[in-house]
C-alpha cells in the first residue's frame, strides 16, 4: 500500500481497540518466565555448548602472540576459536555494513574489550575458567582517547550535511543586542539495558539459525550473512523478545558472530552472552560531545541568529553524533548555522543510543534557551513560544504537519503550577533542600519507512499477525494486535502476534521511535488486503463492507468472520510504503518537560521531586504502553542529567566504570513522581494510523529541564553533564 | 571461576585451623562480595570453607552492658534489632544506608567488615592494581579516581573501604573477636582491624592467616544523638562518596567517623576535641595531611559541609 496522500477516515478511527490502554498481550509470558529471550531459548532438541568471549585488553595495537594451548586442554573445553583458526574455519571475516570496527579483532586490535576469540565448553563455568587461561602478548600502539584534545584535528564527517546555514549568522549574531555564546559537554553514555547481548547459534544443512536479541531483524540478518560470507537465504535470525536495547541492539554484535563461529567449529549449538563488565567497551555507546551554542536576539526576545556546533569522536570510518540536527528545526530565526565535526578516537565504537542526536543536542540547546531567556528577563516558556515556528525555518515553504509546541507548554505550565516558580534562582527552600523548577522542550522527528506484515485468518477465526518487527519492551505485540483487531472487527483476544523472525515480512524494526507508527501501518496495509480477501470469499461487495463484533456486514447482511475461513485459511501480505509527505511536510513530535528538584543545601546532592511530561505525538495507539515508554525515557533523562557518564581513562584508552556498580543509572528512589499527559491529536500525514512515536520524545530535553531546575534552585549553572554534586558544592552558600 | 573444593566447618576453631592448613582457602558466609570476585577471578581460592552452619547468628548482651553480635548475624537482622535501634542508632542507620534489601538479607556482620574495595581498577583484571596483583602498579593514581581515597593513601594505593556498617562501628568503638588457627582467641579494637595501604595494599586487615571472626562487640551505649549521613550520586544503592557517622552529646562533645575517604573507616580521636567549635575546625583536624587527587579534592569540602549538616541535625 502506497501512502502518498493524507489519511482520511478509515477503520482505525473507530477506536474500538486502538487507543485503549490495554494490558500487554505478552505480559503473562514475561511475568511467568515463559517468554523466550535469546539465552533462555529452551528447545529440548538443542543441547548447547557454551561460549565465552576472549577480549582484547589493550585499546589499540596488535596481537603478537596468542597462546590458547592451556585453555584447549582445560576440563570441558571443546574448542578455542582464535584469529589464527579463522581461515580454516570460515575464511576471512567481513565487516558488517552497520559496523565500524570488526566484531572479531586480531591480529589488529581496534578497541578495548574487542572480541578476539571464543572458548567453547560443555558448561558456561568451564568456558569462563578456560578463557582466563589464554595468554596474549600485545604490541600496543599509541591512540587518541581525549576528545577535548582533538578539537582542532576534527574534520568533516563523510556522510550527511556537516554544515547548514541560512542568512548570515555571523553578521546577525554580531549585531544582536542580546547574545549568548556558551560551550557545553555531554559525556559518553552506555545503553545499560537489562538483558545483555546474547545468541544461540545452530548450523544445519539449511545454513545458520540464530536466536538472538536484536532490534532490527533484517539488518542483523544481512550483516550476519555479510560477515560470514553466506548468502542471506542461508541465515535465519529470530529475536522474539528483547530485554531492552535503546539502540545498543540495532546492529549485529559480537555475541552473534562468535556464537556462529563457535557452533561452526564444534558442530554443535553454541550459546554466547556478553558478560556485563564487557558490555561498555565491547559494544557501542552514545558518543560524548563538545558543543558551542550562540544565540542572538532582539531585546523583545525574537531570535535573529542561532548557531550550534558539535564535536564528537569515533573510530576510523565511524560517524558523528548529530547533536545539532534539531537546532535546524526547533526555533525560528532568520540567520542560522550548524556545524558537525568528527575526530578520530580510539575508544570503542560510538553509535546510536535512544534519541541519537536529539538527546545530547537538546541537553545543550535547552540549557542555552534557559540562559537566553534569563538574559532577556523573560520567562523561559514565553521565550520559547515567542520563537515558535509552524514551518521549517530553513525552508519556510515546508510546514510542520502538526506542531502543538505552544500547547504542550501551556498545558504543562498549568498542570505543573509553573506560575509558582521563582524567576530568580535560590529563593525557595524546603527543610534541608533548595528547591528549583525547570522546563525544557522535547522534540524528535517522526521517521517513515517501509514496513511489511502478513495476516492470516484461520479456520478457528483467529487472526494471526506475522512480521519481523521486534518488541524491545515497548509493547509492539500489543499495538500490532490492537491494529489487527480494529481492522478485522475482532476483540484483541482473537488476534495472535508473532514477531522477530526473519522468515516473516520485513518491518520497520525498532529504532528511532519509528517502530510503532510504521509497523502498525504495515499491519493495517496487510489487513486491508485480508478484508478484501474475506469479502471476496464471502461474495460481498468490498467497497461497502464493515467489520465489527466478529462479523462482516454489507448492505443488510451480516456474516461471521470465521465463515470466511471455514474452507481454508485466508492469507494476505502487504507493506506500507510512503510517498513524499515527509518531504513536503516536516513530521515531528513535541513535548514539554517540567521538573522540580531539591538540592541538598549542604551536600549538593540533587534529588528529583516530581517530573511532568506533556507530549504531542499524533494518535496514541495504547496510552498504557505509551506512558510506559515515556516514563522510562524520563528516567533515562534523569540518569543523563545526574549520574550517567562512561569515565574515559585517557591514558589507558577505555571506559573504566564498566559495570552497573560504577556506571550508575537511576533507581526507584531517584524517581518519586512522574506524570505524563498526551495531547489528543492525530496526524494524517504520518500514516493511516495517524500516529507518531513517543519512545524517544520522552527522553529529549529531560536532562536540560533538570539542569535548569538545578540552576533555579541554586543559581549555579552547570554546562558539563552529569550535574553531580562536585560541580555545585564550591558555589553553594555556607551551611547554616 | 576456577575450580575449588568446598567444606562445611563444624566449629569456629576448626574453621580457623582448616583455613590455615589448606592452601589458598577462604571462608564463605553470605558470599555477596566473594562470589562476584571469584567470577571475575579477582579472588581465586582453591578451597572454600562454608561457615554458615556455625550458629554465631545471635545478638546477646555482654557482661559489660554492651552487645555481642555474632559474626553471621545478617545485616538486615542487625539493623532491625530493637536494642541496636534504641542504643546504637548510628549502626542501624549505617546498615540501612548500604546495599539493597536483598543483599542485606544475605550479607553478614563479619563479611561486611571484610569487603574488598570497589575501586574500578581493582575490578578490571587487565589493569595494573597493587591490591589485586602486588607490584603491578596503581592505575587509579592519575586515572579515574573521583570515588577514591583522599587520606591515609599511599604511592601504592588510593582505594577506599566500601562499608557503611564499619564506619558506624568505628564511631561506636566496636571490637572484633576472633579465633586463631591454634585455638587462641583475641579481641581486636575496630580501630586496629582495618589497615592503611602503605606499601602492602593487598592486605586489608590485621587478621592473621586463617584467623576467623566470631563476633563483633559493642561497648555499653553512649547515648547522644546518633546520625549516619551517606552522600551519593543517586538516592539509593550506591557506595558512599563520603559518609559521616556522628554521635553528638548534649554538651556538644562527641565522636565522628568518616566513610568513603580512606582505606579504612576514618576516625581521629583527637580531632573530636574540636567538635564543640564546629565542622570546619573538626574537619581540618580530621583530614589533616589529606592527599586528594585532582578528581576527588572536592571530598574535603564535602566532608566539612556534610559534617556541618550532621552537627546541625544532631543538635536539633
Amino acid at each position: 500500500m502506497k501512502f502518498d496522500s493524507p489519511a482520511t477516515t478509515n477503520p482505525i478511527d473507530q477506536l474500538n481497540v486502538v487507543g485503549k490502554p490495554l494490558d500487554r498481550i505478552d505480559g503473562p509470558l514475561k511475568v511467568s518466565g515463559r517468554a523466550t529471550y535469546a539465552y533462555e531459548w529452551h528447545d529440548p532438541a538443542i543441547k548447547p555448548a557454551y561460549g565465552v568471549i576472549i577480549h582484547a585488553t589493550i585499546p589499540k595495537g596488535r596481537i603478537r602472540r596468542m597462546d590458547a594451548s592451556a585453555a584447549s586442554r582445560a576440563p570441558g573445553v571443546l574448542t578455542v576459536v582464535t584469529p589464527e583458526s579463522l581461515p580454516k574455519l570460515i575464511g576471512k571475516l567481513e565487516k558488517g555494513k552497520f559496523n565500524t570496527a570488526t566484531l572479531m579483532g586480531g591480529p589488529e586490535i581496534d578497541h578495548y574489550h574487542q572480541a578476539i576469540g571464543l572458548v567453547v565448553a560443555t558448561s558456561f563455568e568451564a568456558a569462563r575458567a578456560a578463557a582466563n587461561l589464554v595468554t596474549i602478548e600485545y604490541e600496543e600502539k599509541p591512540g587518541n582517547f581525549a576528545l577535548d584534545k582533538l578539537i582542532d584535528a576534527a574534520g568533516l564527517p563523510k556522510d550527511g550535511e556537516p554544515d547548514s546555514g541560512v542568512g548570515d549568522f555571523e553578521a546577525a549574531f554580531a549585531q544582536a543586542p542580546v547574545t549568548l555564546d556558551q560551550r557545553y559537554k555531554t559525556p559518553d553514555h552506555s545503553h545499560a539495558m537489562m538483558e545483555p547481548h546474547a545468541t544461540l547459534a545452530v548450523w544445519d544443512a539449511d545454513g545458520l539459525t540464530v536466536w538472538t536479541s536484536n532490534q532490527m531483524v533484517a539488518w542483523g540478518r544481512s550483516d550476519l550473512a555479510k560477515t560470514l560470507n553466506l548468502p542471506e537465504e542461508k541465515v535465519h535470525l529470530m529475536s522474539p523478545f528483547v530485554g531492552g536495547g535503546f539502540g545498543g541492539k540495532l546492529f549485529l554484535r559480537a555475541d552473534v558472530v562468535m556464537a556462529a563461529l563457535g557452533a561452526k567449529a564444534t558442530g554443535q549449538p553454541v550459546k554466547v552472552a556478553l558478560a556485563r563488565p564487557m558490555l561498555m567497551n565491547n559494544t557501542t555507546h552514545r558518543p560524548a560531545t563538545l558543543q558551542r551554542i550562540r544565540i542572538g536576539a532582539t531585546r523583545e526576545g525574537k531570535i535573529t541568529a542561532i548557531g550550534h556546533e558539535s564535536w564528537s569522536g569515533d573510530l576510523p570510518g565511524g560517524g558523528p553524533e548529530l547533536a545539532v540536527q534539531q537546532t535546524r528545526l526547533l526555533y525560528a530565526g532568520e540567520n542560522r548555522m550548524t556545524r558537525t565535526r568528527l575526530a578520530v578516537l580510539d575508544l570503542p565504537e560510538g553509535n546510536a543510543m535512544r534519541a541519537p542526536g536529539e538527546a545530547p543536542g537538546l541537553m545543550a540547546l535547552e540549557i542555552a534557551i534557559d540562559e537566553m531567556a534569563e538574559k532577556l528577563g523573560m520567562d523561559p516558556i514565553a521565550f520559547r513560544i515567542l520563537n515558535d515556528t509552524q514551518v521549517d525555518p530553513e525552508k519556510p515553504e515546508r510546514p510542520f504537519s502538526q506542531r502543538a509546541f505552544a500547547e504542550v507548554f501551556r498545558i504543562g505550565a498549568e498542570r505543573f503550577g509553573w506560575d509558582k516558580r521563582q524567576a530568580r534562582p535560590g529563593q525557595l527552600r524546603d527543610g534541608r533542600f533548595l528547591i528549583g523548577h525547570g522546563v525544557a522542550a522535547a522534540f524528535r522527528n517522526n521517521m517513515v519507512t517501509k514496513s511489511g506484515a502478513r495476516v492470516r485468518l484461520g479456520k478457528d477465526g483467529i487472526v494471526t499477525v506475522e512480521t519481523d518487527m521486534t518488541d524491545i519492551g515497548t509493547g509492539s505485540y500489543t499495538i500490532l494486535a490492537q491494529t489487527a483487531a480494529e481492522m478485522m472487527g475482532l476483540p484483541i483476544e482473537r488476534v495472535a502476534v508473532h514477531l522477530g523472525d526473519s522468515r516473516f515480512p520485513v518491518s520497520a524494526g525498532s529504532g528511532g521511535q519509528w517502530g510503532a507508527n510504521n509497523s502498525t501501518a504495515g499491519v493495517y496495509a496487510a489487513c486491508v488486503k485480508l478484508r478484501e480477501a474475506v469479502a471476496k470469499r464471502l461474495g460481498i461487495n468490498a467497497a461497502d463492507v464493515s467489520f465489527a463484533n466478529g462479523e462482516v456486514r454489507s448492505g443488510g447482511r451480516a456474516l461471521s468472520l470465521t465463515e470466511a475461513a471455514k474452507d481454508g485459511e485466508l492469507v494476505a501480505e502487504d507493506s506500507i510504503e510512503y510517498g513524499d509527505l515527509d518531504k513536503t511536510h516536516q513530521q515531528s513530535t513535541f513535548g514539554a518537560h517540567f521538573i522540580e528538584v531539591g538540592v541538598d543545601a549542604a551536600t549538593a546532592e540533587v534529588r528529583i521531586r516530581r517530573m511532568l511530561a506533556v507530549c504531542a505525538a499524533g494518535r496514541i495507539l495504547n496510552p498504557k504502553t505509551a506512558r510506559s515508554q515515556v516514563i522510562g525515557a524520563m528516567t533515562m533523562g534523569a540518569g543523563a542529567a545526574l549520574m550517567e557518564e562512561l569515565a574515559v581513562d585517557t591514558r589507558r584508552g577505555f571506559f573504566v566504570n564498566h559495570d552497573l556498580a560504577t556506571y550508575e543509572v537511576p533507581v526507584h528512589a531517584d524517581i518519586p513522581h512522574q506524570e505524563v499527559i498526551f495531547l489528543d491529536e492525530t496526524d494524517p500525514m504520518s500514516s493511516p494510523m495517524k500516529a507518531k512515536g513517543v519512545g524517544e520524545l520522552g527522553l529529549c530535553g529531560v536532562a536540560a529541564a533538570i539542569a535548569n531546575a538545578v540552576y533555579n534552585a541554586t543559581g549555579v549553572r552547570v554546562r558539563d553533564y552529569p550535574v553531580t554534586l562536585d560541580k555545585l558544592i564550591d558555589r553553594l552558600p555556607d551551611v547554616a | 571461576m576456577k575450580p575449588f573444593t568446598y567444606e562445611r566447618a563444624k566449629s569456629p576453631a576448626e574453621a580457623a585451623s582448616r583455613a590455615a592448613a589448606v592452601n589458598n582457602a577462604r571462608f564463605i558466609a553470605g558470599g555477596t562480595n566473594l562470589l562476584d570476585l571469584m567470577k571475575l577471578e579477582i579472588e581465586t581460592p582453591a578451597h572454600l570453607i562454608d561457615v554458615n552452619g556455625l550458629g554465631l547468628d545471635t545478638i546477646e548482651p555482654t557482661e559489660a552492658g554492651g552487645l555481642r553480635i555474632g559474626a553471621l548475624v545478617r545485616n538486615t537482622d542487625l539493623a532491625a534489632d530493637p536494642r541496636v535501634r534504641r542504643d546504637y542508632a548510628v549502626l542501624s542507620r549505617a546498615l540501612l544506608a548500604g546495599a539493597s534489601g536483598q543483599l542485606r538479607n544475605k550479607a553478614t556482620t563479619a563479611g561486611n567488615l571484610l569487603q574488598r574495595t570497589r575501586c574500578p581498577y581493582f575490578y578490571d583484571p587487565a589493569q595494573p592494581c597493587n591490591k589485586r596483583q602486588p607490584g603491578s602498579g596503581c592505575s587509579a593514581i592519575g586515572g579515574f579516581s573521583r570515588q577514591l581515597g583522599v587520606i591515609g593513601v599511599s604511592e601504592a594505593c588510593i582505594a577506599t573501604h566500601p562499608s557503611d556498617m564499619a564506619v558506624a562501628m568505628r564511631a561506636l568503638d566496636a571490637a572484633v573477636e576472633t579465633v586463631k588457627p591454634d585455638g587462641q582467641t583475641r579481641t581486636i579494637p575496630i580501630a586496629d582491624f582495618h589497615r592503611l595501604p602503605e606499601d602492602r595494599p593487598e592486605i586489608d586487615t590485621t587478621l592473621d592467616h586463617g584467623e576467623f571472626i566470631t563476633a563483633v562487640t559493642l561497648p555499653p551505649p553512649v547515648g547522644g544523638q546518633q546520625v549516619y549521613r551517606k552522600v551519593r550520586d543517586r538516592a539509593s544503592y550506591a557506595f558512599a562518596i563520603v559518609s559521616v557517622a556522628a554521635i553528638v552529646q548534649p554538651d556538644g562533645t562527641g565522636r565522628v567517623a568518616l566513610g568513603g575517604v580512606a582505606h579504612k573507616p576514618w576516625r581521629v580521636e583527637k580531632a573530636e576535641a574540636e567538635l564543640p567549635r564546629g565542622a570546619k575546625a573538626t574537619t581540618a583536624a580530621l583530614l589533616d595531611g589529606a592527599k586528594p587527587t585532582e578528581e576527588n579534592a572536592f571530598k574535603l569540602t564535602l566532608v566539612e559541609r556534610t559534617l556541618s549538616a550532621v552537627l546541625m541535625d544532631a543538635r536539633g
